[in-house]
C-alpha cells in the first residue's frame, strides 16, 4: 500500500476543493504549510464535481482545479463528474 | 410547435479525443517514417501509437483559458509586490541569494526546455504525445518568463543578477545545470522525456518547487512562492507525461525494458546530482525554515519515488541504480555544497556565510548523526577565523567531475571523512568522477562526455579571459582576469554576506542596526 496525494496553493479557490476532497474521501489527511495544502491518502483518492458544487453554490467545472493545484501523485482518472488518484499495486 | 432540441455536448473524453488524435492524419506523399525519422534509431520499438493514453484531458481550448486564469492572477501578485516594495517584507537580506541562484541556474532550464519539448512535439509519430509536448513546450516558455519578470524586481536592488544570461554560459557551477540539459536535449526523443518528463519532474522536481516555495511564503516573498506555484500547478501535467511515457514504452514491447532502465539509472543519478544545489539552498539560505533537505527528500523522493517504483516493479523496472546512494546522501549533500561554494565564493556570484548560532542549533536538531560529529566543527572553525580577519577564499580551482561537472566534494559511500574520486582511461585521456554513477554514465557513452566543456579545463586552457588579456605579464592575477571575463563585479557580487553591499543596503532601508531584530 502506497499513499497518493495531491496538493493546492492555499487560497479561496481551493477551500472547497479541499473540503469536498476530505467528505468524499475519509481516510484522507490533510496537511498544512505555508501558502500549500497537501492532501495524503492511502491507495486512493477521488474529488467528486457534485461535492465542490454543493459547496459552492454553483456549477463546477472540474478542470477549474488546474488554476490552484500544485502538484500530485499517482494514476490518474478524469471525465466531466470525477478525478481520481490512485496506484496499481 | 416544434420543441427545441438541445444537443448533447460531448463528454471530457470523446471531446478531447476529437480536439487531439481526431486533428492527426497520415501522411500520404511521403511514408510516415521518413516525416517523422528520430522516434525509431533509439531502439525504442512502438507498435501501436493509439495506446498512448492521455490522463489529463486538457483540450487546446480549456489550455488557453485555465493558463490565462494562471497568469491574470500571477501578475496581480508580481504589480502588487513591487507597488508596495515587498522586496522590504523578506525575512532578511540573506534569502535573496536563493533566488540569485533560482535565475542564474534554474530559469535557464526552463528556457532550454521550452526547446527540447518544441524539437519532440514535433517528432513523435503520435499525436497525444505530441500535443503533450507542444503544451509542455508553452507551459515552459511561460516559465521561463514569469520567473524573469518576477526575480527582475530584486534585480534593481540587489546585486548577483544582473549578467545571469551571460554567466549562465561561462561560470563554474553554472555548467552543471547547462551540461545537464544539453545532454537532455541533444539524446533522442524517449531519452529526452525519460530525463526530463520522468527522472526529473516526476521524480524529483516536487523537491525543488514544493519544499523550496513553501519556504519563499515563509520569508515573505510573496512574489516567487506565487510564480513557484503557478509553475508548478503545469508541472502536474508534465510529471504526468513522463509517467505515461515510461508506462507506455513498457508495455508496447518488452525489448525495450533494459534500454529504459539504462535511462532511469544515468538520469535519475543526474537529476539528484543537480538537486544538491536546492539541497544546500534549503538548508543554508532561507533564513526562515519550512523543511530540511532531509525531510523533503524523505517526503518526496523515498515516499512517493518509492511507492512509483513499486507501482513499476510489474514491468520489470528496479529502482535506479544510485538510489541506496543517493538516500544516504540526504544526510550529507546540502553541507558539503555549502563548504564548497564557501571556499570558492570569490568566484561565485552570490553570498556565503556561516549560519548563526539558532541556524547551527536547527541544522544539528535535523541532522543528529552527521551535523555535530561532522559539519558544525568545520562551519565553527570558519567563523573564528572570520572573526579574527582570516575569512578563508580558496584560490585554487578544484577539479571536476567530467560527468557532473561539480567540484569533487561528495563523500564515499559509508565514509563520510573521505572525498570519494573515480577515474578511467579513454583513448589515452585520464577522466575523473565523483562517484560510480557518473563514471558508469560516462563508460556507456564516452563519445559524448569527452565533449564536456568543463570550466575548469577552460580557464587553465586560457579559454576564459577577455580577448588581449596577456597571462605572461609580470603580476598577472588569473582569478580577476577570470572574473572580468565572465564580467562579475568584485567586492559587489561575490564574497562573504557579512559586509556586502547588499546587506549595508537592506539595513539601511529597513532601519535596521545590523544587529538582528528590527524595533
Amino acid at each position: 500500500m502506497s499513499n497518493v496525494f495531491i496538493a493546492f496553493q492555499s487560497n479561496e479557490d481551493s477551500r472547497p476543493i479541499i473540503e469536498a476532497i476530505l467528505a468524499d474521501n475519509p481516510h484522507a489527511v490533510s496537511v498544512h504549510s505555508p501558502g500549500l495544502i497537501k492532501i495524503d491518502a492511502p491507495d486512493e483518492l477521488c474529488i467528486k464535481r457534485a461535492t465542490i458544487e454543493e459547496i459552492i453554490g454553483r456549477r463546477y467545472d472540474l478542470q477549474e482545479i488546474h488554476v490552484s493545484l500544485v502538484t500530485l501523485s499517482g494514476y490518474i482518472d478524469e471525465d466531466d463528474d470525477q478525478f481520481t488518484l490512485s496506484w496499481k499495486h | 410547435m416544434d420543441t427545441r432540441v438541445s444537443k448533447k455536448k460531448l463528454g471530457l473524453k470523446d471531446r478531447y479525443t476529437a480536439m487531439t488524435r481526431g486533428l492527426h492524419w497520415d501522411t500520404t506523399y511521403q511514408p510516415m517514417d521518413k516525416v517523422f525519422p528520430y522516434d525509431t534509431y533509439e531502439g525504442i520499438k512502438i507498435h501501436d501509437w493509439d495506446k498512448w493514453e492521455d490522463p489529463f484531458r486538457l483540450t487546446m481550448e480549456a489550455y488557453w483559458k485555465y493558463q490565462g486564469e494562471k497568469e491574470k492572477k500571477l501578475y496581480a501578485v508580481i504589480d502588487a509586490f513591487a507597488q508596495n516594495n515587498g522586496q522590504l517584507g523578506i525575512s532578511d537580506a540573506r534569502y535573496v541569494n536563493a533566488l540569485k541562484l533560482f535565475i542564474q541556474g534554474v530559469t535557464p532550464l526552463e528556457y532550454y526546455a521550452h526547446r527540447g519539448f518544441a524539437h519532440v512535439g514535433r517528432q513523435f509519430t503520435g499525436a497525444g504525445a505530441r500535443v503533450a509536448a507542444q503544451m509542455q513546450s508553452v507551459d515552459e516558455l511561460r516559465h521561463y518568463q514569469t520567473e524573469t519578470h518576477a526575480i527582475s524586481h530584486y534585480n534593481k536592488y540587489f546585486n548577483g543578477m544582473h549578467h545571469t544570461s551571460h554567466w549562465f554560459d561561462r561560470v563554474w557551477y553554472l555548467s552543471v545545470p547547462k551540461s545537464f540539459f544539453e545532454d537532455a536535449y541533444s539524446s533522442g526523443p524517449f531519452e529526452f522525456l525519460t530525463a526530463v518528463s520522468f527522472s526529473f519532474e516526476y521524480v524529483l522536481t516536487n523537491l525543488l518547487f514544493v519544499p523550496f516555495m513553501s519556504g519563499a511564503a515563509h520569508n515573505g516573498d510573496m512574489s516567487t512562492v506565487t510564480f513557484g506555484f503557478s509553475a508548478q500547478s503545469d508541472e502536474s501535467r508534465h510529471m504526468t507525461l513522463g509517467i505515461e511515457c515510461i508506462k507506455f514504452m513498457l508495455e508496447q514491447d518488452p525489448d525495450n525494458l533494459p534500454i529504459i532502465q539504462r535511462w532511469m539509472d544515468k538520469w535519475f543519478w543526474r537529476g539528484y546530482r543537480l538537486l544538491t544545489l536546492v539541497a544546500m539552498m534549503q538548508d543554508y539560505m532561507l533564513p526562515k525554515r519550512v523543511m530540511s533537505w532531509k525531510e523533503a527528500w524523505e517526503m518526496y523522493a523515498e515516499g512517493s519515488g518509492g511507492a512509483l517504483f513499486k507501482d513499476l516493479a510489474r514491468y520489470g523496472i528496479r529502482e535506479p541504480k544510485g538510489w541506496k546512494d543517493a538516500c544516504e546522501g540526504k544526510d550529507h549533500i546540502s553541507h558539503q555544497a555549502w563548504n564548497t561554494f564557501y571556499n570558492y565564493n570569490a568566484a561565485a556570484p552570490f553570498h556565503t556565510w556561516v549560519p548563526d548560532d539558532e541556524e547551527l542549533a536547527w541544522l544539528t536538531e535535523k541532522y543528529p548523526e552527521t551535523f555535530d560529529s561532522l559539519y558544525r566543527p568545520r562551519l565553527q572553525y570558519l567563523r573564528e577565523q572570520q572573526a579574527i580577519g582570516k575569512r578563508f577564499y580558496n584560490n585554487t580551482l578544484p577539479m571536476l567531475c567530467t560527468t557532473c561537472q561539480i567540484p569533487m566534494c561528495f563523500t564515499e559511500p559509508g565514509d563520510a571523512t573521505k572525498i570519494a574520486y573515480r577515474e578511467t582511461e579513454h583513448l589515452g585521456d585520464k577522466y575523473h568522477f565523483c562517484s560510480d554513477h557518473c563514471k558508469d554514465i560516462f563508460a556507456h557513452e564516452p563519445e559524448k562526455y569527452v565533449q564536456s566543456w568543463l570550466p575548469v579545463h577552460q580557464i587553465y586552457q586560457g579559454n576564459c579571459f577577455k580577448p588581449g588579456t596577456d597571462p605572461s605579464q609580470a603580476g598577472f592575477d588569473p582569478l580577476a582576469a577570470v572574473m572580468d571575463y565572465y564580467e562579475v563585479k568584485v567586492g559587489e557580487d561575490n564574497f562573504d554576506f557579512e559586509g556586502s553591499q547588499d546587506q549595508k543596503n537592506f539595513n539601511e532601508w529597513r532601519g535596521d542596526d545590523g544587529l538582528g531584530e528590527d524595533e
